[in-house]
């Protein structure tokens, strides 16, 4: 069973999205996600000022057996990337909803970060996956 | 326990070196600014040094020559040494592919002849032997698809439908090609999922790409209706002959319908995998392809041989090789066909077909799960360890580890990536019924294993060179290349 | 029945076991309608002996004739032991290392290789192999593309004295995702390609400069130059290189200030045969920087369960058989036999022998041309450092010329005439270390001979 925290939203691709106080938005995998993935080696994410639509790819979660590509769940501008990972990518199988946060970004619209699922319907999601 | 065999450069003592294999010192000048200031790391070895070395490297391996070796859509079969011995005349061996035309007759003689008997086993209208591998073999069909669409006019059919089950190299090619992949996916009884097809195909389809039987290791049944959705919608049809070995003098490709085939002349065709290549990838159309053919091909007229290139298929989608592909690896094939000739070719899908069923026969006895159990195994077949994984806690890289241990290779594992913990398992047919049995005897034991002992599957193997590696660690900690200080 | 081993006996228990009544009830799912009854077009079996005839019949056919021809390919001289033991079967049919435990000798010997490539071109990392030095700088190319994230544009500039078959083969491979190629000029006096050339360009997106050392005349061009031009513009630089001329000649690591970004090649002069055309294989090599963005596979070493070091393949989650559709490329079997081959050549000539090797192909390869453009209506194209080739120039067309040498048994060397047709009767010739003042002699009295015979 993954952990699924109540607060977050979340993407059918398995994204999860934090509000943060100051409006922007804090994107990364979720529980689900790594441990599929295993054990990660290398994360690549994007530089600050990128433009993005939703459901562009923007970073790449790479393990031995798969390399991912992580869709944006929203339209916005980069703020940052999680530079931490560049030496420590496991710090996403660690802690994906805290220290493997991979962008920060501040979005085009609040109204998108609505249309996502919650956690009771990403569960959902999980379940019928399996 | 194992010697460590030292990497070469451990071996390395100045000024040592294997003298007779050197030209006399010459003098020679290169200007100041293009002279190398830096000796560039080699080793410094005596010949017998670098002959044991390479010989105790070559004992670590586990090969066709030692082991059985059921690697699912590999198809390692026995590489007959006659190959080799005649491939390597040396008037073959130093002929530079340049020479003139009238010093190479014997040489393209062997090559047309080896198209001819390539277009007679597949049905097709023409064959190009020049792609150097399966992989390079699919580029030039989906090339050559995309050519022909584009040579109508039809600009808009960029994408190529792809089952999911198919080899990743199918939708890396696609994306090389500059088009986009649709996938679709298989039913339950492993056949495309026909509904998924029609709506997926449309004026933007430009081809479909199949293998025959399935990368599930089953015939398509419904090929000729999948020919015929794909050929309304204006469509299409490649043929990945990955698994030619299982319908090798008894289906054409032609004949059902393919537009563009690629064969792997290294699986089918016996030539040698050699620790990774080289393979051959050639390559067979139907007329409407055949003006876009690869080059060079050999031609034969006025009782000579000639290469056709540029100037004979103006529209060719080009050349994919500096010279005509990896001819010693085609001179290899066209013996193999030789010896086997017309009787030999429908004996290898009679006897892989028949080697395959035997032993997916045996392993369903001895309690393992077919991914398909009510359908005939082509020439291979797969075998799902989700139970086992579930059960147990024993998956199927712990059976393909533990196979080691027995003395024989571990079949495919995690190909087909939709059959979940899977072994593709592919005898082939030069292998005997004893061999068979002590594989599944193999099997059955280490069956037994996972339920009596599965901590002990899970730490195999134990009898080879290395156990098992730490694959993170390799691609966190990358230790690329040997450095001096380095142990 | 070749290879197939079954007895009547092994047949009827197999059958019984499947419960089918015969083989031909195991293709009940394939429609009849698809199955033939006969395969015409393939001859009937034959005995090992039989073939074993034919094949020495065809071989004598074609015999042996003096080679002066490189272009692309080179004779050396190939160590015993290279074939010897590469012809193993432990090496010859082994497949591709994906079972690690089961590889160790395969994966060692890649590793090793990968070492002493990178190091020969100057550079920190190499991968195992691709095709052939051709469909390698197609690669490159795609690498490059992928490697700069500043350049959107695609455009890679290749000087026409590029190998003008590894352009078309480029083109051919890399032209599908959009790729576009430009032309640079070369001076008529020096074969070489002229800064000046690359003056139009400056200002723009390029994404790549590919430099060819030696060229394809043999002529050696100013590497610097061009190395720091491409970096200034934010264009990286693609080394074409001959990897025996690397033993003498600056490797890529060190062109410019900061070096080629990509290094690749033809692999065939290091101990593989010119077997007429294959199987050969590419080399390429690049920076740290730029691993996840090389295609082709890789070799890395790591510990086992009980510490021990061993070898595997790493980085896969970049190749086709994981990252499908996004992969570096779709390459999957590559050239590993002729790599090892490589490898062992490579162990057996050290640093000196490799030396050697290529001072003895620049002296040959003088004296050469020294002895040919000695000839009345012989003449050299160009001036300047030049390595084992180099473009002569006759008063005549070279075809005939080349027809009346084969006919005495020396293959002369390759007719520019169709790629560089502002060259007039043009012919590359190359001598390498195998090539004796004896065999120069004959050569140049055969020419000497050939030239008076029309005159006459």
């Amino acid at each position: 069973m993954s952990n699924v925290p109540g607060d977050l939203r979340y993407t059918r691709s398995h994204e999860w999205v934090r509000t943060l106080p100051d409006g922007s938005v804090e994107i990364g995998i979720t529980d689900h996600a790594q441990g599929a993935l295993g054990d990660l080696v290398f994360v690549e994410v994007p530089e600050a000022g990128r433009q993005v639509s939703g459901g562009d790819a923007f970073a790449v979660v790479e393990s031995v057996k798969a390399a991912s590509d992580v869709y944006s769940p929203l339209g916005g501008e980069v703020i940052a990337g999680n530079d931490a990972l560049a030496a420590q990518p496991e710090l996403v199988n660690q802690d994906p909803y805290g220290q493997g946060w991979l962008v920060r970004l501040r979005p085009a619209s609040a109204a998108e970060v609505e249309a996502l699922l919650d956690a009771a319907q990403y569960s959902e999601h999980l379940a019928s996956e399996g | 326990m194992h010697h460590r065999e030292p990497v070469i450069f451990e071996l390395s003592r100045p000024g040592r070196s294997a003298v007779s294999q050197q030209p006399p010192a010459a003098k020679a000048e290169v200007p100041v600014s293009l002279r190398r200031r830096s000796r560039p790391l080699l080793p410094e070895v005596s010949e017998l040094q670098a002959v044991r070395h390479y010989t105790r490297l070559s004992q670590l391996n586990f090969s066709i020559d030692t082991n059985f070796y059921p690697l699912g859509s590999c198809t390692m079969k026995y590489n007959p040494k006659a190959c080799n011995t005649y491939a390597m005349l040396p008037e073959f061996l130093t002929r530079h592919p340049l020479s003139p035309e009238s010093t190479g007759q014997g040489f393209l003689a062997c090559m047309f002849e080896l198209q001819e008997m390539l277009k007679a086993v597949t049905g097709m209208k023409a064959v190009s032997l020049t792609p150097m591998a399966g992989a390079q073999g699919e580029f030039a069909g989906v090339a050559m698809i995309r050519a022909y669409h584009r040579a109508r006019g039809d600009l808009a059919r960029n994408e190529i439908i792809v089952p999911e089950a198919a080899h990743g190299t199918n939708p890396a090619t696609a994306t090389m090609c500059g088009m986009k992949v649709r996938e679709i996916p298989c039913a339950a009884d492993g056949d495309v999922d026909i509904d998924a097809l029609r709506a997926v195909v449309g004026p933007n389809t430009a081809g479909i790409m199949l293998t025959n039987p399935s990368t599930l290791g089953v015939f398509e049944r419904r090929i000729v209706e999948i020919k015929q959705i794909v050929d309304d919608a204006g469509g299409l049809l490649y043929y990945d002959g990955a698994n030619l070995n299982a319908i090798l003098g008894m289906v054409r490709p032609g004949d059902m319908g393919f537009d563009v085939i690629h064969m792997n002349l290294h699986k089918t065709f016996s030539t040698p995998h050699g620790g990774g290549g080289p393979g051959s990838g050639a390559v067979g159309v139907a007329e409407r392809l055949m003006p876009y053919l690869p080059i060079p091909v050999v031609g034969h007229e006025d009782e000579r041989y000639r290469w056709l290139d540029e100037r004979d298929l103006p529209e060719s989608i080009g050349r994919l090789s500096g010279f005509m592909g990896n001819a010693g690896v085609l001179l290899r094939a066209y013996v193999y066909m030789r010896i086997l000739g017309h009787e030999g070719m429908r004996r290898v899908a009679e006897y892989s077909s028949l080697n395959a069923n035997y032993l997916l026969a045996r392993l369903k006895a001895a309690g393992f799960d077919a991914a398909y159990p009510e359908r005939r195994a082509s020439h291979e077949f797969i075998l799902t360890m989700k139970r086992q994984a579930r059960e147990n806690g024993v998956n199927a890289m712990d059976f393909a580890k533990r196979l080691l241990d027995y003395g024989f290779h571990a079949p495919t594992t995690y190909f087909p990536l939709l059959v979940p913990e899977c072994l593709l398992i592919e005898p082939t047919e030069t292998e005997s019924k004893e061999e068979l049995d002590g594989f599944a005897d193999a099997m059955a034991s280490i069956l037994e294993e996972a339920v009596t002992d599965p901590a002990k599957v899970k730490g195999a193997p134990y009898t080879t060179p290395v156990r098992r590696l730490d694959d993170v660690r390799a691609a966190k900690q990358l230790d690329l290349v040997w450095k001096p200080g380095a142990s | 029945m070749a290879y197939i081993p079954h007895t009547e006996e092994d047949v009827r228990a197999m059958l019984e076991a499947i419960g089918a009544p015969d083989i031909e009830a195991l293709f009940d799912e394939i429609p009849a309608g698809l199955k033939i009854a006969s395969l015409p077009g393939v001859p009937p079996a034959l005995s090992e002996m039989e073939v074993g005839r034919l094949m020495f019949r065809r071989a004598a056919q074609d015999g042996r004739p003096l080679n002066f021809i490189g272009a692309g390919a080179y004779e050396h001289h190939i160590p015993a032991p290279v074939w010897a033991i590469t012809t193993r079967g432990e090496i010859y049919s082994a497949y591709t290392p994906y079972q690690a435990e089961a590889s160790q000798g395969t994966l060692q010997a890649i590793y090793e290789y990968q070492t002493m490539m990178a190091s020969l071109t100057g550079m920190e990392v190499s991968n195992a192999s691709l095709y052939d030095g051709a469909s390698g700088l197609a690669e490159a190319c795609l690498m490059a593309v992928r490697a700069n994230r500043r350049s959107k544009a695609s455009r890679i500039l290749v000087p026409r004295t590029v190998n003008p078959t590894y352009r078309r083969c480029a083109e051919a491979i890399a032209g599908t995702q959009g790729l576009v190629f430009e032309d640079l000029p070369y001076d008529p006096a020096t074969g070489c390609t002229v800064m000046d050339a690359l003056q139009p360009f400056e200002g723009q997106d390029i994404t790549a400069v590919v430099l060819q050392q030696p060229n394809f005349f043999g002529q050696l061009e100013d590497v610097d130059a061009v190395a720091d031009w491409a970096r200034a513009q934010g264009a990286l630089l693609i080394a074409v290189v001959n990897p025996t001329s690397l033993a003498v000649l600056k490797p890529p690591g060190e062109w410019g200030e900061r070096g080629a970004d990509i290094a690749c090649g033809e692999g065939q002069p290091l101990g593989v045969p010119l077997s007429s055309g294959g199987p050969y294989f590419g080399f390429l090599t690049t920076r740290m920087e730029h691993v996840r963005q090389m295609p082709g596979r890789i070799v890395g070493r790591t510990l086992d369960l009980d510490g021990r070091s061993g070898f595997t393949l790493t980085l896969q989650a970049r190749e086709q058989h994981i990252r499908r559709g996004k992969a570096t490329s779709n390459i999957c079997t590559n050239q590993g036999l002729l790599m090892t081959a490589a490898t062992i050549y490579m162990a057996l000539l050290g640093p000196q022998g490799l030396e050697r090797v290529a001072t003895a192909c620049m002296a040959r390869s003088a004296e050469l041309v020294d002895a040919l453009s000695a000839q009345d209506g012989v003449s050299r194209a160009f001036d300047g450092p030049r390595f084992h080739e180099a473009v002569l120039v006759l008063d005549r067309p070279v075809q005939p010329v080349l027809a009346a040498l084969a006919a005495e048994g020396i293959v002369g060397g390759y007719d520019l005439g169709r790629e560089y047709p502002e060259l007039g009767h043009a012919l590359l010739v190359c001598a390498t270390e195998t090539r004796t003042r004896e065999d120069i002699d004959l050569y140049a009295a055969a020419l000497g001979r050939t030239l008076r015979r029309a005159a006459a």
